[in-house]
């Protein structure tokens, strides 16, 4: 089982997500520079967090045209595991990986916090480890996380379980206030149409250890570590 | 040479929450007859060849310089 994080200029998370997968998990991890054009023998690729490229134009918007991403969306295609966090997320939507897409928060400003996540479908690669509707802390930091998505892409989300995260309050309850970008209907995280690829804002590997106040995001890798375990 | 000018703008069914922020500091100002403000981006390209370019310019657009799902586009060819 192997492991690789994707490395573009102006990425930031991607320490944390090499260190949470060999050090908390013990599993096998290379960094995949973003010049790269081979990403064979991976069998889950991470895009982190940070400002790819500076962000400019869009969020995500360069990434999605750089050496390596030609190779990642083949793997994806494969039906093989790509999970994009935070400007992951975002450069998964502009590669149209994923549906919809992220933009300025609605509060305009940067959020830097925990925040409280409900797990919405167990029955995925990327959540069978979790409870049904469980509560998961782990922190957001974004500027432009607040989701959008055409009403029929909505509708299709919903009918087929693939918002697989939701913000919700501490008990569990979606609602406006648990809302830290205004996303529309609370959405945190998505997932393609076979759940092979996940994009989602907040940042389960800075969760995934007590001493950072939650070890919640553990859930997400211990689900898909299960799922490359039994394939 | 020609030079092209982009424009791209938030779909109007979209939350321009930079836009909303600006309305509110002109009306502040004095300017109360502004009922909206919407911020897009305005771009400059200069191109090397003569000759149609509105095909390309329309790739351009659709592939990096705007996203269809939540901006539209226009733009002016100007020889």
């Amino acid at each position: 089982m192997k492991f690789g994080v994707v490395r573009f200029p102006g990425s930031n998370c991607d320490q944390d997500a090499y260190y949470v997968l060999r050090d908390v998990f013990g599993k096998q991890v290379d960094y995949i520079w973003h010049q790269e054009r081979d990403v064979k023998g991976y069998d889950c690729i991470v895009l982190p967090g940070g400002f790819s490229y500076g962000d400019y134009l869009r969020t995500g918007a360069i990434a999605r045209f750089s050496p390596v991403m030609e190779a990642v969306i083949a793997h994806a295609q494969k039906g093989k595991y790509l999970i994009g966090i935070c400007n992951g997320f975002q450069v998964l939507c502009e590669s149209h990986l994923l549906p919809g897409a992220l933009v300025r928060n609605t509060g305009l400003k940067f959020v830097c916090r925990h925040v409280y996540l409900r797990v919405e479908n167990v029955s995925t690669p990327w959540t069978n480890s979790a409870k049904e509707g469980q509560v998961l802390r782990i922190p957001v930091a974004h500027g432009e996380g607040r989701y959008v998505a055409e009403p029929e892409t909505l509708q299709k989300l919903n009918e087929t379980g693939r918002i697989l995260f939701r913000y919700c309050d501490d008990k569990g309850s979606i609602s406006e206030a648990g809302n830290p970008n205004g996303s529309i209907e609370g959405i945190a995280g998505i997932a393609n149409e076979s759940f092979n690829v996940l994009g989602m804002m907040p940042h389960p590997e800075r969760a995934s250890e007590k001493i950072l106040q939650s070890a919640d995001g553990k859930v997400i890798f211990d689900s898909i570590i299960k799922t490359l375990l039994l394939q | 040479m020609p030079q092209v000018k982009v424009y791209v703008t938030l779909k109007p069914t979209l939350l321009d929450a930079q836009g909303r922020v600006v309305q509110k500091a002109l009306n502040t100002l004095g300017y109360s007859n502004v009922e909206q403000v919407r911020i897009g981006k305005y771009l400059e390209l200069d191109l090397s060849e003569d000759g149609d370019v509105s095909e390309q310019i329309k790739e351009m657009c659709d592939k990096l310089l705007a996203n269809p799902i939540i901006e539209n586009y226009r733009y002016e060819v100007i020889k």
